[in-house]
């Protein structure tokens, strides 16, 4: 599954730190996400599109 | 990459330090005890399973660890951990016991059981997870 994490991380100038502490999780877990070593679980995916405020399919879409 | 200390994780670290700590005290007693002639008849088996209770309750800490954990990634590293620690303590301890069965080695395992091969394992699942996932996991 492909991920726009990074880019819009960017555009909000948010480290991966950041978004791993909004989103309550290890930033380990942001960066396996990120490079797309691990696909989210649907809740966790829900709680990406909910911090970012756009929807899941904004963010991930199918290789 | 730094290691990811959650909550879950320090528990686990407290808990891993506790029973290691019981398990030499109780080793040491045990061996002192049966080194010299110390303990005989019923007693001697309780002694003998005692220093195995602490190993036991690292089985049970690194359970709780996976139940604990709300970082899901995180808890999947230790779930790999895991099935690699026993894939590697069954292969080891499978081969050991063919070559012991066609006597080509010796009988007994020299302390070296299960237990440790799984902990060994642990530390091979640390290193799959580095090479695949990018990071080794908090276990071991």
């Amino acid at each position: 599954m492909k991920n726009r994490l990074k880019v819009l991380r960017a555009e909000r100038d948010w480290s991966q730190q950041d978004l791993a502490t909004a989103l309550e999780v290890s930033r380990q877990s942001v960066n396996a996400i990120e490079t797309g070593r691990y696909d989210p679980s649907l809740p966790l995916a829900f709680r990406i599109a909910d911090v970012f405020g756009l929807a899941i399919e904004e963010i991930f879409q199918r290789d | 990459m730094a290691v990811c200390w959650t909550s879950a994780a320090k528990r686990y670290t407290r808990r891993l330090a506790v029973l290691m700590t019981v398990y030499l005290i109780l080793l040491f007693i045990a061996v002192w005890l049966f080194r010299h002639d110390q303990v005989s008849g019923p007693l001697a088996w309780p002694l003998a399973i005692a220093p195995a209770l602490p190993v036991i309750g690292v089985f049970w800490a690194v359970m709780r660890f996976i139940v604990e954990e709300k970082d899901e990634f995180i808890r999947m590293l230790i779930v790999r951990q895991c099935l690699v620690a026993t894939g590697f303590c069954l292969t080891v301890m499978t081969i050991w016991e063919f070559l012991q069965n066609f006597e080509l080695v010796a009988q007994g395992n020299g302390g070296f059981g299960a237990a440790f091969f799984w902990f060994m394992g642990l530390g091979v699942g640390a290193i799959y997870n580095k090479i695949t996932m990018g990071t080794a996991g908090t276990l071991a």
